[in-house]
């Protein structure tokens, strides 16, 4: 019998906690435990062997540390096989008569990935993927993924165990006392990503005690269609003569334990300070009892590194910025790189409103694999609103979501038979919910009941790989208009049709339906508020968009899903506050206005300020006249100590937000941009990952009116060389806080001497100094940011 | 003497303002006046605050263990170092603390979400994530300090690798001996540096007998002090 079919109709029991046996046996502070499987095997199997007796139907083996990173090859390879061995050996010689089972155990990694860490995501699957090779081929009944704290390492895990072997595989994490992981996830998130990539069982363990975990379990409960574990410790340790005495007792334990079965757990067992008399009192009193059956749970979900967001009774929001069709500054965002822009226009919607974030890079001449899976990781390691993958490429797709931290939504596959072939195995491998258009070889049906039957298609499609209605969300594809006035009843009614019939979720791009028309909102705010009355269940739209989030907020309030029309009144003061005349400037004194903004640091002041002058006023005059002799007044009250570098950034912000509505409008008149004073590379050096300093050097340089490439942290030396010599930069700034980097700095500058013996070098940091500087070749040393300015002034 | 490893979660330390303003450099200008009635800073750090306060967890793991301390040798049981810094930190102590503590990934994220949106908020939450670790290891050094002194032991200054010549490469070891990835959450980068970056490791040591009366030295600080032949002197 296998560990799947035993689960069906029985409670599954684990084992308990290693580590604390293995200390009470010897193991010294900071031994490596696994390499008993080859010093002590006795030792381990006879505690193997104590879980089996005390009644566990699945023993982990003595691998939890096991990985390339503690161990080289040949003995990574050697301690699996002997721990394998061991427990098989336990199984043999125990008398219990449960069915036995032997997991795979594999742990944390141990370092953390990227970009909070230093281990890249492709690295962490082949750690995990060599382990997990090397326990299948050992013949295991499982893998148990276990104790992880980060939901991305947790990927990198189940994707190597999906990749290298077709074992069952658990995944249980470690949920602080917050109830969620240490880099953020709640147990629904996780449930949404884990669920999605093909996990036999979610779950928790470690951290708490089972009472104190009650909360997760009851969030993963509701969550997982998929049976749930859980592992936890015998609550806190406490010292008592040098040992480490945990505070609940075996019996009170089996009691939490049982309640918690009762609760729906399917899969019981213990981790730190628990011991085989704690399983054993488990198994006792739970022997009657039966599992409560699992329930399909239904939900149409995505998830980011922390929150799920389901698909319901109330309509999302999905900010559809970041794009760039007919926007012509992302176009040369994409172009130029600049993940900064892309990273602001993201933060800007999730501010207003949107709840998810579709991101779409697809230009002609771009690597749109490479572009897109960049600006995947870039957003996710700072917003944590999920995203949704649109692409019309297959390979851009899969990489962007391997890479994705959690379950994203994908936009997009079609009723066209290759387009269902290419995407749905991506859907399967990688979790996902899939943007479905109801659209196929013979174009778009121009009747309702022609795109039901393309949604009834591609659902009987998807079921082959095994995906269900609950994972596609269909697009009734709104189309304009002005070309046939007929378009918007059509898609409305195939929105209704397939929510009503095939009892599935909708999604529209709203804004396509008023192409060609003029005050494109009026008809775009009236279709959405249709679309919403007939079920439709999240909008691709523009949050920025007063028309559009008034239209939502006010459905919403009208619909019963405002409880007192809380989030309506909160919308609607702060849009009456920010549009009222006496915060928006007055043209009369705003010349003395502005300068007053930018000195203290009020951004948004600054910005409407500008606006208001450049009515009456020439844009290089707005600069000479009032923004620059702003910066010159707060720049020299840094340097007489009489502002504080807070303040000079706040300023230095306030002019940046100045900067771009002067950039915006000269744009719009459709005229080239003022020429900066020439380009500058920056870049935090090699293995040194603070870049608060370069950021702030970055931005004040970009007031003084120079054009910055700013490389990033942690940036090679040749490609800080090939950026310098790509742009022919006249200067370039490097900057380490660490001792241990500055070596990677003084390299360098030899390799920029090199291949760009015309640049110029300053350096900062706070490691360094005019000595340091000197000795590794530089040729300025800049003790702050307004230094590095004045010498950029000098020599430009 | 080897304790278990033992774990203690802190609900939230008081937050001092003022260290949240010094660790953003606002301290020591004639800009002090000026900067009091600097709304637009003050109303930042609130919002600053606010957004990250709710984030933050406030965790400790550490270990007891007996040492053996010379001029130039200290065999900490776990470990073995030459550090003369750390010897002089550890002269007289019989007892060892090995601690880490930490408040999390939220500070990470807030700085490197605000590295390019703003500046100035990412220097702000530099500050808080700063004075908020400094917290939690000022909290914790008071409790374990209660507690050993029941015990006949008064606690010394703690002291962290990359003191002195203390190296960082005794993270390693401190890593090893308090399993600070699994029970903590915290990892070692190439370079010894810790994710979350908001977070502390360090050694306190403990001394029998009573602790020396600084009641004379109103600063309690030993740079200010007169006793010149004090043991403990710094």
């Amino acid at each position: 019998m296998t560990v799947l079919e035993y689960m069906k109709d029985h409670i599954l029991y684990l084992d308990g906690g290693m580590g604390t046996l293995l200390q009470e046996a010897g193991l010294e502070p900071g031994e490596l435990p696994e390499r008993w499987n080859i010093t002590h095997p006795e030792v381990v199997q006879q505690f193997n062997r104590a879980y089996f007796d005390a009644g566990s139907n699945v023993v982990n083996t003595n691998t939890f540390g096991a990985n390339g990173l503690k161990f080289g090859d040949e003995e990574l390879a050697a301690i699996i096989k002997a721990a394998v061995a061991n427990a098989r050996a336990a199984r043999a010689a125990s008398t219990g008569k449960q069915e036995k089972f032997i997991a795979l155990d594999v742990g944390p990694c141990g370092k953390l990935l990227r970009p909070y860490g230093d281990l890249d995501f492709e690295e962490a699957v082949k750690l995990f993927s060599r382990v997990i090779s090397l326990g299948a081929a050992e013949g295991v009944d499982l893998v148990m993924i276990e104790t992880m704290n980060d939901s991305y390492e947790t990927k990198a895990a189940l994707l190597a165990a999906r990749e290298s072997c077709d074992l069952p595989v658990f995944v249980s994490n470690a949920y602080g006392q917050d109830g969620k992981l240490m880099t953020g996830a709640s147990p629904a998130a996780m449930v949404a990503m884990l669920e999605g990539m093909g996990a036999s069982a979610i779950g928790a363990n470690c951290s708490l005690g089972p009472a104190q975990l009650a909360g997760v379990v009851d969030e993963l409960l509701a969550c997982a269609s998929v049976p749930v574990l859980l592992k936890p410790n015998a609550g806190l340790p406490r010292e008592e003569n040098g040992r480490a005495v945990y505070d609940i007792a075996p019996a009170d334990f089996a009691r939490q334990m049982e309640e918690m079965i009762s609760r729906g757990v399917r899969i019981a067992g213990g981790c730190c300070g628990t011991t085989p008399e704690y399983i054993s009192q488990l198994v006792a009193r739970t022997a009657s009892a039966r599992p409560l059956p699992l329930q399909e749970k239904n939900r149409t979900c995505v998830s980011s590194y922390t929150h799920a967001v389901c698909f319901g009774e109330k309509p999302l929001l999905i900010g559809e910025r970041i794009n760039p069709t007919g926007k012509k500054r992302f176009k040369q965002a994409l172009l130029d790189n600049d993940m900064d822009y892309i990273l602001q226009e993201g933060v800007r919607q999730q501010e207003t409103g949107a709840q998810l974030l579709d991101v779409n890079v697809g230009l002609p001449d771009i690597d749109e694999s490479a572009v897109l899976t960049e600006a995947v990781l870039q957003l996710q390691a700072v917003i944590d609103l999920p995203l949704q993958i649109d692409t019309a490429d297959p390979q851009a797709m899969e990489s962007a979501l391997r890479r994705y931290n959690g379950k994203a939504l994908i936009n997009s596959v079609n009723g066209k038979e290759e387009s269902m072939r290419a995407v749905f195995p991506l859907v399967k491998k990688y979790g996902g919910l899939v943007v479905a258009l109801t659209l196929d070889e013979n174009g778009i049906p121009a009747t309702a009941a022609g795109r039901l039957a393309i949604a009834r298609r591609i659902l009987s499609v998807a079921a082959e790989y095994g995906l269900s209605h609950k994972d596609i969300v269909f697009d009734t594809l709104a189309m304009t208009i002005s070309a046939d006035n007929r378009a918007a009843l059509a898609t409305l009614d195939a929105l209704e049709a397939i929510k009503k019939e095939l009892g599935c979720h909708t999604l529209l791009g709203v804004s396509n339906i008023s192409f060609g028309l003029p005050d494109r909102e009026a008809i775009n705010s009236a279709f959405f508020a249709m679309a919403l009355e007939r079920g439709l269940s999240a909008a691709i739209m523009n949050p920025f968009s007063s028309a559009m989030m008034k239209t939502y907020k006010s459905f919403c309030a009208l619909k019963g899903l405002d409880e007192n029309c809380s989030e309506y009144i909160a919308y609607a003061s702060a849009f009456l506050q920010s549009s009222s005349p006496q915060n928006a400037a007055s043209a009369g004194e705003s010349s003395s206005a502005l300068k007053r903004a930018v000195c203290k640091g009020l951004k948004e002041q600054a910005a409407r300020e500008t606006e208001a002058l450049l009515a009456s006023v020439a844009p290089l005059d707005i600069i000479q006249n009032e923004i620059i002799p702003a910066l010159d007044v707060v720049g020299k009250g840094f340097e007489d100590k009489t502002v504080y570098l807070p303040q000079l950034l706040m300023s230095a912000e306030a002019a940046k937000a100045s900067f771009a509505v002067i950039k915006d409008a000269v744009l719009k008149q459709g005229r080239a941009g003022e020429s900066g004073a020439g380009a500058i590379v920056i870049a935090t050096v090699r293995g040194d990952i603070h870049d608060i300093g370069k950021n702030i050097v970055k931005l004040l340089l970009e007031n003084y009116g120079f054009t910055v490439i700013d490389l990033g942290k942690d940036i090679a030396p040749e490609k800080i060389a090939a950026a310098v010599t790509e742009h022919h930069a006249p200067l370039a700034g490097l900057s380490a806080l660490m001792t241990t980097t500055v070596p990677a700095m003084a390299e360098t500058i030899s390799l920029l001497r090199e291949q760009a013996p015309w640049c110029r070098i300053v350096v900062g940091g706070a490691v360094l100094n005019e000595d340091y500087a000197k000795k590794i070749g530089a040729d300025k040393y800049a003790k702050d940011a307004m230094d590095t300015v004045r010498y950029a002034k000098e020599l430009l | 003497m080897t304790g278990p490893v033992l774990a203690k979660t802190y609900p939230a330390p008081f937050v001092d303002r003022k260290e949240i303003l010094r660790y953003m450099g606002c301290r020591g200008g004639r800009a002090d006046e000026a900067r009091k009635t600097d709304s637009a800073l003050e109303s930042m750090i609130d919002e600053c605050l606010s957004e990250l306060l709710p984030q933050l967890t406030y965790n400790v793991s550490y270990r007891q263990f007996t040492i053996y301390v010379d001029a130039c040798n200290c065999n900490l049981s776990f470990m073995q170092t030459d550090s003369r810094a750390l010897a002089g930190a550890l002269a007289g102590c019989e007892r060892l603390v090995v601690f880490a503590a930490t408040i999390g990934l939220a500070p990470d994220r807030l700085i490197s979400k605000y590295g390019c949106l703003s500046p100035a908020r990412a220097l702000c939450f530099q500050a808080i994530g700063a004075e908020r670790i400094e917290s939690l290891c000022a909290s914790f050094n008071d409790d374990i300090s209660f507690l050993l002194q029941q015990e006949g032991y008064f606690t010394r200054p703690r002291f962290s690798p990359g003191y002195g010549d203390f190296p960082l490469a005794a993270q390693k070891d401190i890593f090893r001996v308090l399993d600070c990835e699994r029970r903590l959450g915290l990892s070692l980068n190439d370079s010894l540096l810790m994710s979350p970056s908001k977070s502390v490791t360090a050694l306190i040591g403990a001394a029998a007998g009573e602790k020396p009366d600084c009641s004379r030295n109103a600063q309690n600080s030993c740079r200010t002090c007169d006793d010149r032949d004090c043991p403990f002197r710094r």
